[in-house]
């Protein structure tokens, strides 16, 4: 009863994000919430926020589909704290006022801290505490810079467009630094290299279905944030720490897949693996704020960005079904132990060199066509580090290929312990599976409905793109 | 039969279809469905590119758009094929041989299990790779270009239970990423420079009037496209995964390994000629990177014992020869090495498959000897081959050779001394292959000879057609002093679509006089080497080799060098990383932040003491200060 509800809200989520795209215009919706304060209950759906909604609605199917015939205790308390979640997650996505902004961000967050403790593996409640200390930290910070915003507001208000007004006009010093409160909060939950220690503990320690929730759609909010909430309101923080920042992002890129290497563990792995790709993201964000780079280069640089967080969600959603699935039949995720898959489940297998291609970006599947406009965007920008960020990033698709195959070899090839059973795909792994791979293939193929989403012309846009004629 | 261009989408279509039945189908297809299925799925469309061919010939050509990929604002890249005499050739050849190959696999994989499976991986592999040819930019010839390293991975390690084989697959799939990333940032840097990948409207662009890109930048787009040739046609220095790769059941060593995949560098650099036209620089790195290949894995192949060994080096070889010519400018002389090198290479790959059949599986050339007797058909044919690519008067290999070592003869002198010293080292090595193999008496086990016999004739008919093809397929380029027309050279050259670079075609008319020379001078060391092959191994011992021959046969010890100063340092940082950096550095920091805060609470905690009296002091100390503040006002 509880899943099939939770399904149903899944289901729910994704139709109306649906119709959602399939207006032309953007749908706004707006109530007084705590008008003393000058925050609404302001709610807009862009092709951005669309996008993203319609991301957790596949995402959370994908989770039901695989939570089904499988035990939880108390499965009331843990579907119910996952749906909060979702709700949080859905509404970061689509607030556009500063305070509802942050109390989604929190609502999200709260849930998954009891999910983490309540439902996680050993070692969960240190490893939870330290997750919801760090990012509430962060989060606390960037409630300040929005207070401090908001504070400057002639008419005090939340709202998007007054806080994005008075953060554009702040004298290049405040800017600064009300710009470095809000960001820190993405930074750590995208996470931005050196803030991205909590993720490989916190994601080996969750419960399956948490891990996805938080490595598909919780990253999601931190590179949300920076496209709605930091880039159009710091246009002189962001050309100031740019190429800062863009560093970080490449060093994510290189150093998050070396470390990848070195994992024996499969969930650690998928963990860097994730690191490694929103890094990637981070530098095509913050790699576009020169003064000369053209309108053209920043337009594919976020229409790629949008389109790899919808990829990435799906591919990473993807690949935790599957470690999920192979520790269920294995008992293990130590890399060392494993084999033999493909005698003993092969349609299973096959799944999983599937999404592993696609996380390393092989042409024709999803993942190839975000990171081919993000290396693009990278590489057309005036940065005058461009050639260095766009070649020490793309390392990352010989070293991908070198983590992921090796992973696949380790877990699938070879020879199955003796007495070892690995039951194939069930029914409703299958459709889950299926969801996952049908998107990976149909938008590897023709990826412009997505592309046609991501366009120019959300909230926050025109600032972007204004960047260039603000400096000059 | 005009119009048949149009119909260009089903050539792709049916491997792909015949790809999605066998591979969603494999578990309930029968082995003998599977092989027909595949085999027919690669039959159409070779019928159709037929067609499409006739119509080329009659000087047609098309860019075909079906629907935009990838469109945004500044990024224009629509899904397009491009049918001219480049692409319609390659149709013919991939489909043809990949044909070929298709109905020898019915026979060579009849007994394996996996047999379905294996037809779905070679239809993907032969609609990936028609993706690459027939691209009209270059974005689509990257899916296909990745497309093939996905399907050459998949079959290398196609016995999945060895690791041994998985990690050759492996080995091959991450080397082709590094040329990948060339390949990338040769795309980055066209869009950059010209805005646009596909060809019809980049080539037009270089070289014209207004042209404002510099000499430079088309150098590092050309070197950086090279990038991407040398890891997937395996040149110095990515080429050891090709050897490795020879881990794959054999008709994918003779369909990917050495006709169709490998030779998708030569394709790319025909293909973008009026590009390296304009790169004189990177042009002499192809020449001079091709002719260290070409010697350095000729040597090897001197002293391999595994027969696949031999011919693999023997490939990368020939692939070196390949980018000789491409280097001088003679595109044409590549296309038209890749073609007899085609016919001759799967021939001589599909033979050794026929061997290893009747062997039992054995590799090992000190286990053979004397197997004519037993098998002539392969025997006959692998010698024709062997003539073929030794450069034989009259057989197709000599036609092509001789074409590129006259185009380094007009480039320099040193460039044809070391082509000359690399096609006396393939005659020697590939008689000394033929003599272990094929002549003397029987060195293998009692139980292997009993067991020899010659193959299905699902196997020995597409070696005899690729026989014949290896003797005649020459003649379509015939040498200037020969024939006034060379009809490769002229069906390339329709429509522009590959013409050799205007400063090598000058230099190369003024060797007319010498022609008669240089074809003497190659015929005669052809035959030479061919005959010492075969003199130095009619009655072979098999002594440790020491010295040189030790070298060759320790392949240089390229492979160990490689692990030595890049896989195990970078082992060894990213565990380090992991231990200290990771563990040590970067999460001690943000623990040691965690545990600053809770020692100071512990001290601040102190303050709250619980005395009423000393809540009272602070109190009145804070009310004078309050007090002071307002009397003399704010100092701060």
């Amino acid at each position: 009863m509880h899943l099939a509800l939770a399904t149903a809200a899944g289901l729910m989520g994704l139709g109306i994000s649906a119709a959602f795209a399939s207006q032309a215009s953007t749908l706004v919706f707006s109530l007084p919430w705590i008008p003393q304060l000058g925050a609404s209950f302001s709610l807009l759906g862009d092709g951005l926020s669309t996008m993203l909604c319609a991301l957790s609605g596949v995402v959370i199917l994908a989770v039901m589909l695989m939570q089904m015939n499988k035990q939880v205790e108390n499965p009331h308390a843990f579907y119910g704290l996952l749906m909060f979640s979702i709700a949080g997650i859905n509404g970061v996505f689509l607030a556009s006022d500063g305070l509802l902004f942050y109390f989604f961000w929190e609502l999200a967050l709260i849930p998954v801290y009891f999910l983490c403790s309540r439902w996680g593996g050993e070692r969960r409640i240190a490893v939870t505490f330290k997750f919801f200390v760090y990012t509430f930290a962060g989060s606390l910070m960037m409630l300040a810079g929005l207070i401090y915003l908001y504070l400057q507001t002639p008419t005090h208000s939340y709202a998007w467009h007054e806080l994005a007004a008075v953060a554009r006009s702040l004298p290049a010093g405040t800017q600064l630094w009300v710009f470095v409160l809000v960001f820190i909060a993405f930074a750590i939950k995208i996470p931005v290299f050196p803030f991205h220690t909590w993720q490989p503990d916190t994601y080996e320690v969750s419960a399956p279905a948490v891990t996805i929730v938080l490595s598909a759609l919780m990253v999601k909010m931190g590179m949300y944030g920076v496209i709605r909430w930091v880039l159009p309101f710091f246009p002189d923080a962001v050309i100031h720490y740019g190429n800062v920042i863009a560093t970080l992002g490449v060093i994510g890129v290189v150093y998050a897949s070396c470390l990848a290497i070195a994992q024996s563990d499969l969930k650690r792995l998928i963990a860097y693996s994730s690191i490694a790709h929103m890094g990637l993201m981070v530098t095509a964000a913050f790699s576009m704020h020169s003064p000369d780079t053209s309108h053209a280069a920043i337009n594919s640089s976020y229409s790629g960005l949008i389109v790899q967080m919808f990829n990435h969600g799906i591919n990473i959603a993807g690949l935790w079904l599957i470690a999920q699935m192979i520790e269920e039949r294995y008992g293990t995720r130590d890399l060392r132990k494993l084999g033999g898959m493909a005698s003993g489940a092969p349609w299973l297998s096959t799944t999983l060199v599937i999404v592993a291609f696609a996380n390393i970006s092989l042409p024709l599947t999803n993942g190839f066509i975000g990171e081919f406009m993000l290396f693009n965007g990278i590489f057309q920008s005036a940065s005058q580090y461009h050639i260095v960020f766009m070649v020490l990033a793309g390392t990352a698709i010989i070293l991908g290929a070198a983590y992921m195959l090796s992973m696949v070899r380790s877990v699938a090839y070879g020879n199955l312990s003796e007495g070892l059973i690995t039951p194939d795909l069930s029914a409703n792994e299958g459709w889950a599976m299926a969801i996952i791979i049908t998107l990976i293939i149909f938008l590897g193929i023709y990826p412009q409905p997505l592309i046609q989403l991501a366009q120019p012309g959300f909230l926050g846009w025109n600032h972007v793109v204004s960047l260039a004629a603000f400096v000059a | 039969m005009t119009g048949m261009i149009q119909y260009a989408w089903l050539v792709p279509l049916f491997p792909l279809a015949g790809f999605l039945i066998n591979g969603l189908g494999w578990r309930s297809l029968s082995r003998k469905m599977g092989a027909t299925i595949g085999s027919l799925s690669v039959l159409v469309p070779f019928i159709i590119s037929l067609l499409i061919f006739l119509d080329v010939r009659t000087g047609s050509n098309s860019v075909l758009s079906y629907f935009p990929f990838i469109q945004s604002d500044g990024l224009n890249i629509p899904f397009a094929f491009q049918i001219d005499s480049l692409s319609s050739l390659f149709l013919l050849i991939i489909t043809g041989i990949g044909f070929l190959i298709h109905v020898y696999s019915a026979g060579y994989m009849a007994e394996d299990d996996g047999i379905v499976k294996f037809f779905a991986f070679l239809n993907l592999f032969v609609f990936s790779m028609l993706l690459l040819v027939m691209g009209a930019n270059y974005l689509i010839m990257f899916i296909g270009w990745e497309g093939v390293g996905l399907c050459s991975y998949l079959l290398i390690g196609f016995w999945y239970k060895n690791q041994d084989y998985t990690s050759a697959g492996r080995k091959a799939f991450v080397m082709n990423r590094i040329g990948d990333l060339g390949f990338i940032v040769g795309m980055l840097l066209t869009l950059y420079c010209y805005g646009t990948l596909s060809y019809s409207s980049l080539f037009p662009q270089i070289g014209s009037a207004n042209d404002l890109v510099s000499t430079n930048a088309k150098e590092w787009i050309a070197l950086c496209f090279f990038i991407g040739a040398i890891g997937k046609s395996a040149q110095i220095p990515l080429f050891t995964w090709l050897p490795d790769a020879m881990a794959g059941p054999t008709p994918v060593s003779a369909l990917i390994h050495a006709a169709t995949m490998v030779t998708a560098g030569i394709y790319m650099i025909a293909r973008s000629h009026l590009l390296y036209d304009a790169t004189p620089i990177t042009r002499e790195i192809i020449a001079w990177i091709g002719l260290a290949t070409a010697l350095l894995t000729a040597t090897i192949a001197l002293r391999q014992y595994d027969i696949k060994k031999v011919l693999a080096y023997s490939t990368v070889s020939q692939l070196g020869f390949m980018f000789i010519a491409l280097g001088c400018g003679a595109y044409t002389t590549a296309v038209f090495h890749v073609l007899t090198h085609a016919f001759f290479k799967a021939l001589l790959f599909l033979g050794a498959g026929s061997v290893i059949h009747a062997m039992g599986g054995e590799q090992d050339m000190r286990q053979m000897g004397g197997l004519g007797k037993k098998m002539r058909i392969t025997q006959i044919t692998f010698l024709i081959a062997c003539l073929a690519i030794s450069g034989i008067p009259g057989f197709s290999g000599f036609f092509s050779k001789d074409e590129i070592v006259s185009a380094a003869f007009a480039h320099g002198k040193m460039l044809y001394a070391g082509a000359l010293l690399g096609s006396m080292l393939t005659a020697f090595y590939m008689f000394r292959l033929y003599t272990l193999t094929f002549t003397g008496g029987f060195r293998g086990t009692h139980d292997q000879e009993h067991h020899l016999h010659e193959s299905p004739a699902t196997m020995t008919f597409p070696l005899i057609v690729l026989a014949i093809l290896s003797v005649f397929g020459g003649y379509i380029g015939l040498p200037a002093v020969m024939s006034s027309h060379h009809l490769l050279s002229s069906f390339l050259g329709l429509n522009g679509a590959v013409v050799n670079q205007p400063d090598f075609l000058k230099s190369f008319e003024a060797l007319h006089h010498q022609e008669w020379t240089l074809i003497a001078i190659s015929s005669i060391v052809a035959i030479a080497a061919s005959i010492a092959g075969w003199a130095a191994h009619r009655k072979p011992a098999f002594s440790a080799n020491k010295g040189l021959a030790l070298a060759f046969e320790k392949k240089w010890w390229v492979d160990e060098l490689y692990d030595a100063i890049i896989v195990r340092p970078f082992l060894a940082l990213s565990s380090a990383f992991d231990r200290g950096v990771e563990r040590k550095g970067i999460d001690g920091l943000v623990n040691g932040t965690g545990k600053l805060v809770r020692w100071s609470a512990e001290r601040m905690r102190l303050l709250q003491s619980g005395q009423v009296g000393y809540y009272l002091f602070v109190m009145v100390i804070g009310i004078a200060l309050l007090l002071a503040i307002g009397f003399f006002g704010n100092p701060f």
